[in-house]
């Protein structure tokens, strides 16, 4: 089973040369960490910076330059500044090749639940529903199982969406998983983690195909 | 030359009433008009509707204003770090629309451009579709969204020179430059406020055209949500 780092470790390697990547907040800002140093990626964060670079140094931050998570962060060479409606302007005209976010629930059609749980938690949607609504490669980022145990790969999405059959791949502590026509497709096992385990975890149908193999970090 | 400086941000609120709908930049507390909002507190005005990305935190940005009581209307797409703004919103107190990010933006510079609406994929066959209009495009659904419409905007830029034109620095730009010229005043208040002819045209973020009144701001707090650093090795 792998922990969040494994999880954001995983999740690096689906980052590929050229790529203008969008981090969410969480698991896949750390994905950051772990993307081969041989290859040219910029990382976008929506609230207006292109080419983010590692946090500052202790006494360096700066207040005028954050990530969407609100941290403190340095800019890389190439790097540029934009407003809401630009950064916005390249997600939704698909100039973004990869988008990694979190989710609370994911159903077998690729629905994807993160805003809300009615009565209880509303911190809005933020960048969230634009981005799914057009990146065309996303990738959600989370734990297989919620804190009570249940599954999060469901058949439908009891909370409200944040978007429609959006979601193409989801990489768990447990898995990856691709969403196709007939429901998740496993791909792959994390090390240590029995294909029973997995199905034992998935509320939604689950498609098995041969030999699972174990997943290479 | 259009001069557009006021002296201070009591001469740039001039005609600010209860119940106006106001724009106020920023992204988290990053690039909020701290003076503004200070100005609104101590004007007690009442019944306001603000649009902003967030919501401020409890004791600072637009929290000043919710700990007040002033707002009945916040417009936001993210208000997770407030404790008194979910306070307010469970109890019904305080109206909350949440609007995805990119719509939200876009809303304000629809308004600032003079589109009264357009076509955006996000929140399609979602809570946030419901009631408006939606229409397909080559194979993909589309809902139809309204551009605001508001009293003043309230933005904070870097540098700014007499005749209005404004430079924003770093992530402190996010959504000030679509909020200017988007309701029917826009102050700007800046860090440093130079004449006209010190700064370079061709590095201007927004034209002056966008802005009705601009005045030095004073004892900027900059407060960080999240310093996060790295330390040595």
């Amino acid at each position: 089973m792998l922990d969040k780092t494994g999880i954001a470790k995983r999740i690096a390697k689906e980052v590929k040369d050229g790529y203008y990547v969008n981090l969410g907040i969480g698991i896949p800002t750390l994905v950051a960490n772990y993307v081969r140093e041989d290859i040219s990626v910029e990382f976008q964060s929506e609230n207006g910076v292109l080419g983010m670079g590692p946090f500052p140094m202790d006494g360096e931050e700066d207040a005028d330059i954050i990530n969407a998570g609100k941290q403190t962060i340095t800019t890389l060479p190439g790097a540029s500044f934009f407003d809401s409606a630009t950064s916005f302007g390249m997600i939704r005209g698909k100039h973004v090749d990869l988008t990694i976010l979190g989710a609370m629930e994911v159903s077998e059609e690729g629905d994807i639940a993160n805003w809300k749980i009615p009565g209880k938690m509303v911190k809005g949607m933020g960048g969230a529903m634009d981005l799914v609504a057009s990146a065309e490669n996303i990738i959600v980022a989370m734990m297989h199982t919620n804190r009570a145990g249940e599954s999060k790969l469901l058949k439908q999405c009891s909370l409200p969406l944040t978007g429609v059959g959006c979601v193409k791949k989801i990489i768990t502590n447990l898995a990856v998983l691709e969403v196709t026509e007939k429901g998740f497709k496993l791909l792959e096992r994390a090390p240590g983690v029995s294909v029973n385990e997995i199905i034992a975890a998935t509320e939604g149908t689950l498609i098995i195909e041969g030999d699972v193999p174990e997943m290479s970090l | 030359m259009i001069k557009k400086t006021v002296s201070n941000v009591h001469e740039a609120l001039e005609g600010v009433k209860d119940k106006m709908t106001f724009m106020l930049g920023g992204f988290g507390l990053c690039g909020i008009p701290e003076n503004a909002i200070a100005e609104l507190v101590s004007l007690e005005v009442k019944d306001i509707t603000c649009i902003s990305n967030n919501a401020g935190v409890d004791d600072f940005g637009l929290g000043l204003l919710l700990q007040k009581h002033q707002v009945k209307k916040m417009i936001s797409s993210y208000v997770g770090e407030n404790d008194e703004f979910e306070r307010q919103m469970l109890s019904g107190e305080l109206d909350v629309e949440l609007t995805p990010q990119g719509t939200l933006a876009e809303k304000c510079r629809a308004a600032q451009s003079g589109f009264p609406a357009f076509y955006t994929p996000a929140g399609y066959g979602t809570e946030v579709a419901e009631g408006k209009e939606t229409r397909e495009f080559n194979g993909k659904m589309y809902v139809l969204e309204e551009a605001y419409k508001a009293d003043f905007s309230f933005v904070k830029a870097w540098k700014g020179d007499e005749a209005g034109n404004l430079i924003f620095k770093g992530t402190a730009r996010n959504f000030n430059p679509v909020m200017c010229g988007a309701a029917k005043i826009t102050v700007a208040e800046v860090e440093e406020l130079v004449p006209a002819g010190a700064l370079n045209p061709n590095e201007i973020h927004v034209p002056g055209i966008f802005v009705q009144r601009i005045f030095q701001g004073k004892d900027y707090e900059k407060r960080i949500e999240q310093r996060t650093v790295r330390t040595k090795n």
